[in-house]
Order: C-alpha cells, then structure tokens, then sequence
C-alpha cells in the first residue's frame, strides 16, 4: 500500500500525493524493466544516426516503446513519413482501451478536461499497470496527482535508459540487448496476470495471447486492436453469462 | 537530415500518430462510469490487446531477439512465468527466471 501523507493544504497534499506515486513507480519491478527496455531504444535510437536530444525528446513525446522502435528502424533505413506515420499509429492503438479504462477511475464530476490530459499522455503500459493495481487504495481526490507521479516516475526511468543506452551504444554485445528486448514481454505478461481479478480478466489473457499472433500472422492492418475487441469481448461476454445463469 | 527536418518528423510522425489515441480515449471516456458494464468490457479489451501485444514479440521478435530460436523463447516465457507463480507472486522472481533461462538458451545455442 502506498504511504499517503496526511492531509494538509490542498496544494501541499498533491504535491506529496505526487511524490507518493513517483516513489511507488521506483518500488515496481517496472521501473527497472523500463530502463532496461530504454538502454535498448537509446542505443537504437544512436545506431540509425539520431541526437541525444532527438531520444530524449522521442521518449518524452511518443512514450510508447514499440512505437520509438519502429518510428527510428523506420526513419533510420528512409521509409516514407507517412508510412512510417502509419505504422506508429497502428502500434499505439492499444492505448486506446487504456485510456478509456484508466481515466473513469481518476477523475470526479466536476474535472475539468484539461486536468486529464497530462495523466492520458503519460499512460502507457507501465503506469497503466501499477496505476490500476495501486488506485483502489488512493482516495479518489488524490488520484490525479498520483496517477501523474506515476507516470512521472516511470518516466524518469525512460529517460535515464535512454541517456545510458545512447552512450553505450557501441558496446552492448547481442546477447545483452536481446535481454533487453525480452524485459517487455516476460514482464507485461506477469504484471497484467498479477493484476487478474476477475474471470473476464483472466479469459481476455488467455484470449489476447492466441488472438493476438493468430490476426498479426494475417497481415491485417490494426490487427492487435481487433484481436483485442475480439478477445475481449468474448471473455466479457462469458463472464456476463456465468453471472447470469448463476 | 538537418536538425530541424528531424524534431519536425518527430512531432508529426511519432509525436502525433499515438497522442491521437490518447486523445480519442481522452474524448470517449467521458461517458464511460467506472464500475459501469462497458467500463469492464473496455478493461478486457484492454488487457487482450496487451496479451496480444506479449504474444507478438515472443512469436514475431523485433531485432536481436530474433536470432534467439522461438524454443528458448517460448521456454523462457514459460519458466519465468513459471517462477512467478512458484515464488510467492514475485514480479521480480519470474522476471530475473525468464532473462536467466534465455541468456543460458542462447549462451548454449551460441550466441
């Protein structure tokens, strides 16, 4: 359980709330695979001829790791921007449903759209992960600060893999960035089962994980978000059925 | 590229192809209640687009993770997975058992 301070005056308690979540970020093993998965963009990011301040900026401003490999690969070996364009946004759909399932649980009636748009650009799997296993806990008005020390948190980390992976470029041998590309799958897999609460969460696992490969191997544009709709709606609907007939 | 050319493409190639799915979910979720039936619809479609995104790369790998054969692959998913059930629930414990389990596989492949 995240440490809240007690509260004092509004400002003071959402920028300790803030710092609570920043601070939760660094407890997850998360913070330490986005590192990981960011010394292999930094030094990608290095090998096809971009600056420093270019990978730095792409982590900031994308903050979607599939996306900045394929945004630099693809910029790097001279594919059309618009190609390129596309492909990055088909790879960031999956943000989609993130969003939309994040931010219900952050905001109050009287939230201005404006306080949300900080916490929707920094969701990305890993803040959306923690944020869903840690917000139950928060109490809902300090939620938004949270969210936003979460999403801070890791990316801070982003940003420090990426500064290190830039300067080590030259010297990361195979077998090492292969282990870095491995942190993704290996620790997304984990997180989200330790997040598994209800069977239709459980079903839209073991969906994604068949449907997933099944419509990529098809060569269908945005064949993640169908895959998604699809599994998703499957394992929703059997959990609705069950509920009905119990 | 100059300089400039180059934060110019960011900004429109990379910048903006995935904030507009940020700002779709941004514009959408505001019908959405929590705890409603299609707030839980959209958490499964969540969480099978991200097994589907896990799916992917263990099957389809980008880089260097490609010249690991996809048995090792598949058995360092497995035995990591594996661990974090074994061990208490512990991210850490399955995450350090699958690395491990793909660094010796293609340490013995020779990589």
């Amino acid at each position: 359980m995240p440490p809240l301070p007690p509260t004092e005056s509004p400002e003071r308690s959402a920028i300790a709330v803030f710092f609570a979540g920043f601070r939760a970020a660094w407890r997850s093993v998360l913070a330490y695979v986005v590192i990981g998965t960011y010394v292999g963009i930094g030094a990608l990011t290095h090998d096809f001829g971009f600056g420093l301040g270019w990978a730095l900026a792409s982590t900031a401003l994308v903050w979607a790791g599939p996306a900045q490999v394929i945004l630099v690969s693809a910029l790097g070996a001279g594919v059309a921007p618009i190609e390129t364009a596309l492909a990055v946004g088909v790879s960031s759909a999956r943000l989609l449903p993130m969003v939309i399932s994040l931010l219900p649980l952050i905001r109050r009636p009287q939230t201005p759209y404006r306080a949300l748009v900080l916490p929707a650009h920094l969701t990305a799997v890993t803040m959306w992960i923690e944020a869903l296993r840690l917000l139950p806990q928060v109490p809902r008005e300090a939620r938004i600060p949270f969210a936003n020390g979460v999403g801070c948190g890791f990316m801070a980390a982003a940003q420090a893999g990426t500064l290190i992976g830039y300067y080590l470029a030259t010297s990361l041998p195979p077998l090492l960035t292969a282990g870095l590309l491995f942190l993704t799958p290996i620790s997304f897999l984990i997180s989200t089962t330790r997040n598994c609460r209800l069977m239709s969460d459980w079903l839209a696992l073991a969906f994604g994980l068949v449907l997933g490969p099944l419509m990529a191997a098809w060569q269908m544009g945005l064949d993640l978000l169908w895959s998604g709709v699809l599994g998703g709606s499957l394992a929703y609907g059997i959990h609705r059925l069950r509920e009905a007939l119990k | 590229m100059s300089e400039l050319y180059a934060y110019t493409l960011l900004v429109l190639v990379g910048f903006l192809p995935s904030e507009i799915w940020r700002l779709l979910g941004l514009v959408a979720a505001r019908g959405v209640a929590d705890e409603s039936e299609l707030f839980m619809w959209v958490r499964a479609v969540a969480i099978a687009v991200l097994a589907g995104v896990i799916a992917k790369i263990i099957l389809f790998p980008p880089g260097t993770l490609a010249s690991v054969p996809a048995v090792i692959r598949l058995a360092a998913i497995i035995c990591g997975f594996a661990a974090f059930l074994v061990v208490r629930r512990s991210v850490f414990a399955g995450v350090v058992a699958g690395e491990v389990v793909l660094i010796l596989g293609a340490l013995a492949y020779g990589i």
